[in-house]
């Protein structure tokens, strides 16, 4: 089924157009990855996923986006929006609050108070990102002395707490080192049974290891959307080609 | 062993022997360093050593009466007037502040327009404040010499020390915890209170001590809004005198220069105090 539909859209930051007549649709429950040169709108495109270009200024969009039909840009509620697709970000970022803390942070914003229950959402949600062992014993502990790859992963899981249906990466391990980078790679790859993930990267390699549909985005434009397998081995057009051999990027 | 670095003088003298600019500087920026303390520290040297010996009992008596000269009633309303200015200007500069970093427009006319302000009203002398609090307030309003009038004063003078300082802390706080928490679905008003204002604390609270500070060490503005009288104040509509202001009314006196001086100690020994006591409560707060 498809979770997403984006219909000629297009996104403009002032006078600068950074999407330009993009269509694709994202099947659930599969792992999406957006590819390309730094600047050719991934990004851009993914945070219009979510909204978060709303906090943009200047930021103007048209075409439609919709998740499961209907129209995110349409009169809905933004919060809710955001706690149905949650988001990963670029450089982990916990609150400077405790680990337990962290996590209850989203199931509290959207009305759960019960002790039990919050408790009951930190360690399921820590499991989910398999570092409950690691922290379970200083769930009081601030989220800053974690390391890196921790820290990430509590990002990922303070997404997961809220139940959400998407989750957007926006490059998450690009500010990790190799063995954090493969323990959230596993993780996407766990988690893509329950929820849809869309995964922004400038890593190639990563985008061929774990996601199964591949898109090439290039000045704004998307150049080429297919299945992974097909994208690597066989892309249609010559400057998917030219950059998934290393030519230019 | 041999000592390298910083601190050996052989490494000293291997660094600056050919270089006469470096060491010349290199003194420059000592001497004005040594200067700097030199003077803070012979300052209160020399009022420790003048005033302590005249701190005496009756100057603590709860009634002032020219034999006693007492600075109680003065140590009192400073509080009282720290405390009502405080609770006047620190809600209404956070509440600013706010508006300024997180709901207005970023880098809008508007807040080019409200930031220039409050620069500028920063850098009015407060005798100015003193003078508009006392047409203002004494006159027109006709609350006379008061503390309701010389507290509305001091949080008016105040007020763009407070904003300036939250909006600040605000603005260091990185974007990634809003993102991060906008991107769970919060609101902006759980994000602003739960997120960044937690996150700005030390630094607002170094604004309140500066702003304290400010109150405490008034003078100007306050001759002319709270008045001169020497005695606990009763209630809002009573003048009442700060130790800064008893400080100058008894140098004015040209009597009481030993008192003068034992209350410049007491004032002192406060800010000194104030200082310290909002040093520790922001490392507890930071470190939380």
């Amino acid at each position: 089924m498809d979770k997403y539909t984006i219909e000629n859209l297009e996104l403009f930051y002032g006078d600068f157009k950074a999407l330009k007549n993009i269509n694709m649709k994202i099947q659930e429950k599969e792992i999406t990855a957006f590819i390309g040169p730094s600047g050719c709108g991934k990004s851009t495109l993914l945070k219009t996923l979510n909204r978060m270009n709303d906090l943009v200024e200047g930021c103007k969009i048209t075409g439609t986006v919709k998740l499961d039909d209907q129209d995110i840009y349409g009169k809905i509620d933004v919060n809710l929006l955001r706690k149905r697709v949650g988001m990963v970000f670029q450089k982990p970022n916990p609150f400077p609050m405790s680990i337990y803390d962290n996590i209850a942070y989203g199931p509290r914003t959207h009305g759960i108070h019960s002790k039990a229950k919050l408790n009951e959402i930190v360690e399921k949600s820590l499991r989910d990102v398999a570092i409950w062992d690691e922290v379970k014993d200083r769930l009081n502990k601030s989220a800053l002395g974690m390391s890196g790859g921790q820290q990430q992963r509590l990002c990922i899981a303070r997404a997961l707490a809220v139940e959400p249906e998407v989750i957007l990466m926006d490059e998450p391990t690009s500010a990790l080192d190799p063995i954090s980078t493969s323990k959230i790679e596993e993780l996407a790859m766990d988690l893509k049974d329950r929820y849809t993930i869309i995964i922004v990267t400038h890593n190639m390699q990563q985008a061929a290891r774990i996601s199964d549909k591949t898109a090439f985005f290039l000045l704004g434009e998307m150049v080429e959307f297919d299945k992974t397998e097909t994208l690597f081995s066989v892309p249609k057009d010559k400057r998917t080609e030219d950059y998934i051999t290393g030519r230019f990027g | 062993m041999k000592k390298i670095g910083k601190g050996s003088w052989e490494q000293f003298w291997l660094t600056y022997k050919n270089k006469p600019g470096s060491l010349a500087v290199l003194i420059c920026v000592i001497l004005a360093a040594a200067i700097t303390v030199g003077v803070l520290f012979s300052l209160i040297i020399y009022i420790l050593v003048n005033g302590v010996v005249h701190l005496k009992p009756e100057l603590f008596a709860w009634e002032y009466n020219t034999s006693n000269m007492s600075m109680m009633p003065a140590i009192i309303s400073t509080v009282y007037i720290t405390a009502l200015s405080l609770l006047m200007a620190v809600p209404v500069g956070i509440f600013s502040a706010i508006y300024l970093v997180e709901y207005a427009k970023r880098g809008s006319k508007l807040v080019k327009v409200i930031r220039t302000t409050t620069e500028t009203l920063q850098g009015i002398p407060s005798i100015v404040y003193g003078l508009f609090g006392y047409i203002l307030f004494v006159i027109t309003l006709g609350w006379s010499y008061s503390m309701l009038a010389g507290s509305v004063t001091l949080a008016i003078m105040i007020l763009p020390l407070i904003i300036r300082t939250t909006e600040e802390a605000l603005i260091s706080v990185p974007d990634s915890y809003r993102e991060g928490s906008f991107g769970l679905g919060a609101g902006k008003l759980r994000t602003v209170f739960k997120i960044i204002l937690p996150c700005a604390v030390p630094g607002i609270l170094a604004g309140v001590i500066l702003a304290i500070g400010r109150i405490v060490g008034e003078s100007a503005a306050l001759i002319f809004t709270s008045g001169t009288v020497a005695q606990v104040p009763g209630s809002l509509f009573d003048s009442a005198r700060t130790l800064s202001v008893h400080m100058y009314a008894l140098l004015s006196e040209g009597l009481y220069t030993n008192e003068a001086y034992a209350t410049a100690v007491v004032l002192l020994v406060l800010v000194i105090l104030i200082n310290a006591f909002s040093g520790f409560i922001a490392k507890k707060l930071a470190t939380r």
